[in-house]
This record gives structure tokens, sequence and C-alpha cells, in this order.
């Protein structure tokens, strides 16, 4: 049985058409849809959640801080601080007589067993509505204990997910020390890796190997100390551009750091990706490394993923991700191990991702924003595909379908970033597509 | 890694770490999946439902469907009503359920959304439902709010005037999908003719067919709903997450009670199937034999389970199920914590403890499991026996841990067996002893390695 798809949704799905006007997108869900967003709060919260040694204290009730207590699989080579579950669990005298004195009290249980330099509160959505003002609450214990005290507007109801990442990139730049002209500018800073699987190790590896020195990541395995270091980089090497292409923009404008979007997702992408930082901060030097690096690893990769290309090869791949900047590097990826992306679709994709999108994939390629399980399931099983690509909602979605399945989201559980993450993904490709359950699965 | 807790217990008024519990509209959500052809909805902000279906997949490792009232800014201002009327509408045409069962959140909590006015206005289709329950998530908990979603249910649909069907309800607590076929096993055994509700079983455990099915066929029916008010009696499981329910049938259409602990270990399976079974029930031989080999296994490995300490921490059915049957085994549970706040936990928690004569044991609700952590760090214990959110103090510790309750995030399979009635009780106690005897082989001396034991 296929659920009908309603009128209001028949202009975020089609099939590709080249040089057409956009996908409608960037829109608030329709109340009743089964969608598979989240919320600004959520937003905040990835973005924020990997820098290791702060505090982030949830003011609101325990749900916004349970079901964000370690579940991202973000590392880090230092602290842990990050990994345990700090809250105000507000309860209904709170909620009637106002939370502020609780978030007070809490912040000085934190101070007084370990102060700790930096605390993150983030506001959700009832704190507004009960008048808590958490600005000032935070502005007071700053004063107090001289440490760097950052509220987080994040009421679930302001926006969508970019919304969050939006407010968690001004809780950044509000981190970060004023622009000084005389600081010496040297080196990359690395925005919207998040150190999944040690993605961000990877990518700090690569640039090492080029001799470009990296002065902060935005967020994965930060720290206190590390992001303040972050205004003397010469260039931001933006990965996720969903998430820190704003706090890219206003790193420009503050202290007139260049930016560029790069993906590290498949051999073409990670190679242009480190190509491209050569080009825009390296010297002739940094280049010549670069070229032989890629063209080095790129054979490597290929050369270690060729044996399962024949397994592959023709199979039908299906995407649904966050954003569209990777929707658009894994189609790339697809193509690479031969196979052929039939259905791509994400949560929070842009319009000019789209249009990148729909003149990347062959035309009867189905295109959707926001879909809900109906919609993925019928365009799954319309197209044939034998792989969904996805997050930890989608996943038994399609098994239950009897497709295949990869996660891109919180849940790898190996690196899928780089060249290692090329040979990881292909290895995770062909073990759910040729996995032995199917010969059982498939009547 | 969790080097931050520090020995030295402080006081701590405001601040939660590490909770060991969570938010009322994920129980509703999990309540309202235990209806046949329901769509679970909730009234509130986006990320509120998004949260809970990840919550909730990430524990069955199923689809979980659940829509959202998806509020904006100017719905928390105005109130949340126009998007109530739209979800409602949008859902039946575009996901076609029988019923969609509204729950609150905080935000339309604080803002004060009329529910009951929302609904009641509403013109909906000939044959379709829609009910609500309160689930404010600055109260109680997760646990709290599926005995809200319940009672909701009940005081919609149960009907007052139902004819009598002799039939026998049964309210199976806060469990997994396994738990609940076997108790429904039970009943066949002793021959009742009953209701299950909720029933997760086929929704959340439902096999793998090459299809995908929004509405699988498990879950209990609306008419069954409405039939529980033609119920002779209802047996309800766990106190804290069925009593209630029971207590709103009750009051609406006179049905009684008997408000029975979750049925793990062997008194309260005993007690359970004596209740079932009623004065002049008899039990069948085949629930006999089960529960002696159950006695023979608890025999068998006595040795190993001896005066063993452990820490239970979960939600409170299970953790009060979980400590009484650690008793019989023999152990001597020193920590039992839920996050659920209320005495009641912890009186009850003490008459369990009483009966084996364990006075030292710490007893405490409302409790996180960052404070479990030091007072191990001060007094360890052999075993922890609870969440997969204890793996972390397992680890930092070095303590053997089997999982048990909600959530498991971290294994597979435990949602489709059981830990209630005697068969569960065995499944139990061999996940226990081998956690114990496998710790006790790594880290004997080589001469003590011993094949037999």
């Amino acid at each position: 049985m296929y659920a009908r798809i309603l009128e209001e949704r028949k202009n975020s799905i089609r099939y590709a058409e080249k040089n057409s006007a956009p996908i409608h997108c960037e829109a608030a869900s329709i109340s009743g849809a089964v969608s598979q967003r989240a919320c600004v709060y959520c937003g905040a919260r990835v973005v924020l959640n990997p820098i290791t040694d702060a505090f982030h204290i949830v003011h609101g009730p325990i749900g916004c801080a349970s079901y964000t207590w370690d579940i991202r699989g973000s590392l880090s080579s230092g602290p842990e601080l990050y990994r345990n579950s700090f809250s105000t669990d507000l309860q209904e005298k709170d909620v009637v007589f106002g939370g502020v004195r609780k978030l007070e009290a809490a912040i000085d249980e934190v101070m007084r067993t370990y102060a700790p330099r930096l605390i993150f509160v983030y506001a959700t959505c009832i704190v507004g509505v009960i008048g808590d003002d958490v600005e000032a609450v935070c502005r007071e214990a700053e004063r107090k204990y001289g440490a760097r005290v950052i509220a987080v507007k994040a009421p679930g109801f302001s926006g969508n997910k970019s919304t969050g990442y939006r407010m968690a990139c001004d809780a950044l730049m509000r981190l970060l020390p004023p622009r000084d002209d005389h600081i010496r500018k040297n080196g990359v800073n690395i925005l919207g890796d998040y150190n999944l699987a040690g993605e961000t190790w990877i990518i700090k590896t690569y640039m090492r190997e080029i001799g470009v020195p990296v002065i902060s990541t935005f967020t994965g395995d930060a720290s206190y100390e590390r992001l303040l270091a972050a205004p003397s980089a010469g260039l931001n090497v933006v990965q996720c551009a969903g998430s820190m292409l704003y706090l890219a923009q206003r790193m420009e404008q503050e202290f007139g750091i260049p930016w560029v979007k790069a993906s590290f997702f498949g051999i073409e992408d990670t190679s242009t990706a480190i190509r491209q930082v050569a080009d825009l901060i390296g010297s002739e030097e940094t280049r010549r490394k670069a070229r032989v690096f890629t063209e080095r690893e790129s054979e490597r990769a290929a050369r270690l993923t060729a044996p399962y290309h024949s397994r592959l090869r023709g199979k039908k791949a299906a995407i649904f991700v966050g954003g569209g900047f990777k929707a658009i590097s894994l189609v790339r990826q697809f193509r690479e191990m031969g196979m052929e992306t039939v259905m791509v679709g994400t949560q929070t994709g842009k319009a000019d991702e789209y249009e990148v999108l729909e003149n990347l994939v062959s035309p009867d390629t189905v295109i959707l924003d926001d879909a809900n399980p109906s919609e993925l399931e019928k365009f799954l099983r319309e197209k044939g595909a034998d792989i969904l690509v996805g997050g930890v909602k989608e996943r038994p979605l399609a098994y239950k379908l009897g497709i295949a399945f990869c996660d891109h989201n919180h849940e790898r559980k190996h690196a899928l970033a780089g060249y290692v993450g090329v040979e990881n993904f292909t290895r995770e490709v062909n073990l759910s597509i040729n996995s032995p359950v199917w010969r059982y699965a498939r009547g | 890694m969790l080097d931050l807790t520090p020995k030295t217990v402080t006081e701590r008024g405001a601040l939660r770490v590490n909770p060991c519990k969570t938010c009322q509209p994920v129980g509703a959500l999990y309540a309202a999946l235990g209806v046949h052809k329901c769509m679970p909805h909730s009234h509130g902000s986006q990320g509120c439902v998004s949260y809970h279906r990840t919550f909730l997949t990430r524990h069955f490792k199923e689809p979980a469907i659940a829509a959202s009232s998806s509020f904006t800014e100017g719905a928390s201002v105005f109130g949340g009503g126009p998007n109530l009327r739209t979800a409602v509408k949008n859902i039946f045409d575009i996901y076609n359920p029988d019923i969609i069962a509204v729950h609150t959140t905080c935000l339309s909590e604080t803002i004060g959304d009329d529910l009951n006015s929302y609904i009641l206005e509403m013109s909906l289709p000939d044959d379709k439902t829609v009910v609500h329950s309160n689930t404010p998530s600055y109260v109680g908990s997760h646990i709290t709010g599926y005995a809200n979603m319940l009672s909701g249910f009940i005081r919609y649909l149960a009907d007052a005037h139902a004819a009598g069907n002799g039939k026998t309800a049964v309210f199976p607590g806060f469990v997994n999908p396994g738990d609940i076929r076997e108790i429904k096993r039970m009943l066949e055994l002793l021959g009742l003719s009953f209701i299950v509700f909720p029933d997760q079983s086929g929704v959340m455990d439902a096999p793998m067919t090459n299809t995908y099915q929004m509405y699988p066929e498990g879950g209990t029916t609306i008419d069954e709903i409405r039939a529980l008010g033609g119920c002779a009696r209802v047996l309800s499981l766990g106190r804290f997450s069925c009593e209630a329910p029971a207590d709103a049938l009750e009051k609406k259409c006179g049905v009684p009670y008997v408000s029975l602990p979750l049925p793990i270990g062997v008194a309260a399976t005993d007690e359970f199937v004596m209740a079932a079974a009623g004065p002049d029930g008899s039990v069948p031989g085949e629930l006999d034999d089960e529960r002696g080999r159950l006695l023979d296994l608890m025999l068998d490995a006595n040795p190993y389970f001896y005066n063993k300490t452990l820490a239970v921490f979960g939600d409170p059915d299970t953790v009060l199920g979980l400590t009484a049957f650690t008793l019989e085994l023999g152990m001597k549970p020193k920590y039992v914590i839920t996050g659920t706040p209320g005495d009641a936990f912890v009186r009850q928690a003490r008459a369990v403890l009483d009966r084996f004569g364990i006075v030292d044991a710490k007893v405490k609700a409302a409790a996180d499991l960052f404070e479990l952590h030091q007072w191990i760090k001060n007094e360890p214990v052999d075993l922890l026996l609870g969440t997969s959110y204890g793996k972390q103090i397992a680890k930092a510790e070095d303590i053997p841990m089997v999982r048990a309750g909600f959530p498991v995030l971290d294994r597979y399979g435990h949602s489709y067996m059981p830990i209630v009635g005697y068969q569960g009780a065995m499944r139990l106690a061999e996940l226990v002893a081998n956690a114990l005897m496998d710790r006790q082989d790594r880290d004997c001396a080589d001469e003590d390695m011993d094949v037999v034991m």
C-alpha cells in the first residue's frame, strides 16, 4: 500500500530535469508530516557538542538533554567531558516560577566542582516561553567566574535545524577573540567536520602531508584553547557547508579570512579539495606536494577498491542525507564505483545544491526534499534501489524493504572521509549489498 | 572515559548529570505504537518527534512512526490549534491510520493549548478517531508518559456500556515486544480469554517481509480498547507504568483491577500466574514445568550468584523486578536506583529488599547515573544490571554488565527476548551467570582456569 502524496508535496518531489527551476525546499515541514527532520536545538547541539572540554548545559526538561547524550560518535584526542549529559532537568515548579534560579545554581555547581573555562547553555523550547533571561544569567556568570558562559538560543520551534546551525555559529563567533590586524596569517581552519569516526584527523593528516598547518577545527576534536587561535588562519576549509558556511561568511567579515567549500567524500572530491587548498594558500612546493600526494593516494584508493567494483557495478543507489553538499559528493562517489544514483534527497538541502544535483544525475532520477517514510518507500521500490544511504531512522525502513543500507550519519562506525573513507565506504556498501542474509530474504 | 566523575559526592540541587530517565512524550509514543493502525502524534516542535523516533529506533531496531504538529514561532505565541487541525487532516489524508493518538510536549503544555476542546471541535471522517493525553516533559518521566497515554486511550474509548465479555484485560507494563509475547503465551496456557493493552508485539518486532508496513499486523485494536469497559477484571503489571490506567478504567467503567509487579523472577511470576488463574483456576502443567526448570537452573548455578553485589538501574517497575529476581538468585543488590521521581519507588524497593533481610542497600528515586558512579567509586559492586547508559561506568570501573530494560542501544536481539515469566527469568539467570563467570575466567590465574564450572 502506497500512501498518497499530498498535493502540497508535489513541488518538493520530482524526476530530475536539467536547467529547470529549483525544487521547492528550505521551507517548514507541513504539520502532520512524518518528517525525518529535527529542530533548532538539534542543529545547535550537533555543531557545538564536539567541543571536547566544554560543559554543555541543557536548560529545559530532561528530554532534550537525554536524547543528545553521547550519540554523535565525535571523537576526542583528549578530554571526554562533552560525552556527559548536563541539564537543569526543569520540573513543574520551575516552569511555574521560572527556571533562572535553577540555572544559576547549576552553573554554580559546575563551577564549584570543575571550574571549567567554557560553558554553553542551551535554551530549549519552553525557556523563552516561561521568560527566563538566559543571556543575563550567562553574563552574570561570566562576570562572577571569569569563564566564558555562552547562551545558545535554540528553542525548537524557532525555525529548523539550519536555524540551529546559525545559532551555534553565532555562539562560536562570540567565543572568538576580536579582530587583531597584527596577527600573522598562516594555515587553515577546518569547518563543518565533527570528527565522526576520526574524520577530522584524516583531513588534518592530509593537510600535514602537503605542508599546510591546521590551526583550528570546527568543531571536531576542538578545545577551547585551539578554537581561540582560529582568527590566525589564512583560509577556512568548509566541509559540511550546511552547518558552517554561515560561520565561514561571518569569519570572512570579521577577520577577513577567505573560505572554500571542500568535500572529502569520494576520490575525486577529496583530491579536488586538497588541491584547492594548496592552490589557495600554498607555495609552489605545497602545490607540488598536493599533486603528488593526491595522485598517489587516488591511485592507491582506486587499486584497493577495484576488487569490489565487479560486485557493485550496475547496482542502483538511493541517497537520503541531511545536507545537499554531501548528497552531491555521494552521487559522484557512487559513480566512481560504477553505481548509478536513482533517488536522492535531503532533509535541509538548499536550492543551489538541488540545482547542482539535478544537473549531475541522470534525467529520471527522483529528487526529493524533506521526505517522509512513505515517500522514501514509494520511490525506493519504484526505482528498484539496491542500497539506501541515510541515517538512523532510514536504516530499518531499508531493511524492511529488503534493501541494503549504509549509515552516512551519526552512526557510522568507520571513517567515510578521505581516501581511507572511500575504502571503508566501498567495503560497507559491498558488505550490505552482498550480505548472505539476502539469499534467504528475497523470495 | 568518565574520568571527570569525582569520588567525593557533593550536594547537587540543580544540575542533572547523566540522567536515568527521559521525558514523558517518548513513553506516550511507545504506548500509542501498541495500538493497531495508530499514528502517534507529537503536539510540539519538530525536534521532539525526531528524537523520540530515533530513540525508539535505536532500542528496537525498527521503524518508529509518529507525526508532529511542527510548531513555529507563530504557534508558540498564538497557540497550536491550527497546527493540530492541519496535522490531523494531513495525517488522515496521507497516512490513513484508523486513529491518531496525540500527546503534548513541554511547549504545548506551557503555552496552555487545550487539546480537549481542539479535538472536540474537529470534524473527523466517520470512521476515524483522535485521542489525546497530556504529557508535560517537566513532570515525571517517560514511564509517566506511557501511563498517561494509556489513560488517554481509556478516557476516550473504553466503553462503560460495553456488553460484559468475561475477558481478563492485561496491561503489560513498559516492556519489550518479546515480553508481551511471553505474557500472551502464558495467558494462553492458562486458558484465559484476554485483551492485552497495549500490545507492541507484531509492531515493534515486525518480521522482515520485503515490504514496509506503516501499520504492521500487531497492536490492540480500537474495538478491543472499547471492549475493555466490558472486561471482568484487569491485571495491571507494573505499578508505575500501568496502575494509573487501570485506575482510570475502573473509575470510568467499573472494571476492578489487581495491581501486580512486573512478572520478573520467581515470586512475581507466581503472583501473576496465581492472579491470572484465579481462586479456583488451576495452573497448567507446562507452566509448572517451566517453573521447575527455572528453579533447577537457579540451584545449579547458585554458587556463582551467591553474595555477589550489584547495582540495578533503569525504570522503576523493571528495576523492582530485577532487584527481586537477583535477590532470589542469592545476590546482594547494593544500589537500586531509578531516574523517575517518586517516593513510592523507594518504599517498594525497600519492601523487596526487606524480604531478604537487606538493610544496607542504597535506594533512590530521581537519581542519576553520575551519582551511581560516585557510589560505585566509593564502594564497588560485582555486576551492573540495567540500561546501555551503564556501559560507561562498566568500562571506567571494569565491572561486568548485563543489559536489561530501556533503553538498550548497543546490543541486538534484546527486544525479541523476554525477561518476564519463568522463561524470561531463565534467560536473565543465564545472562547474569555468563557475565559473572566470563569475568571469573578472564581474571583467574592460569592454573585456576577450569573447563568444568
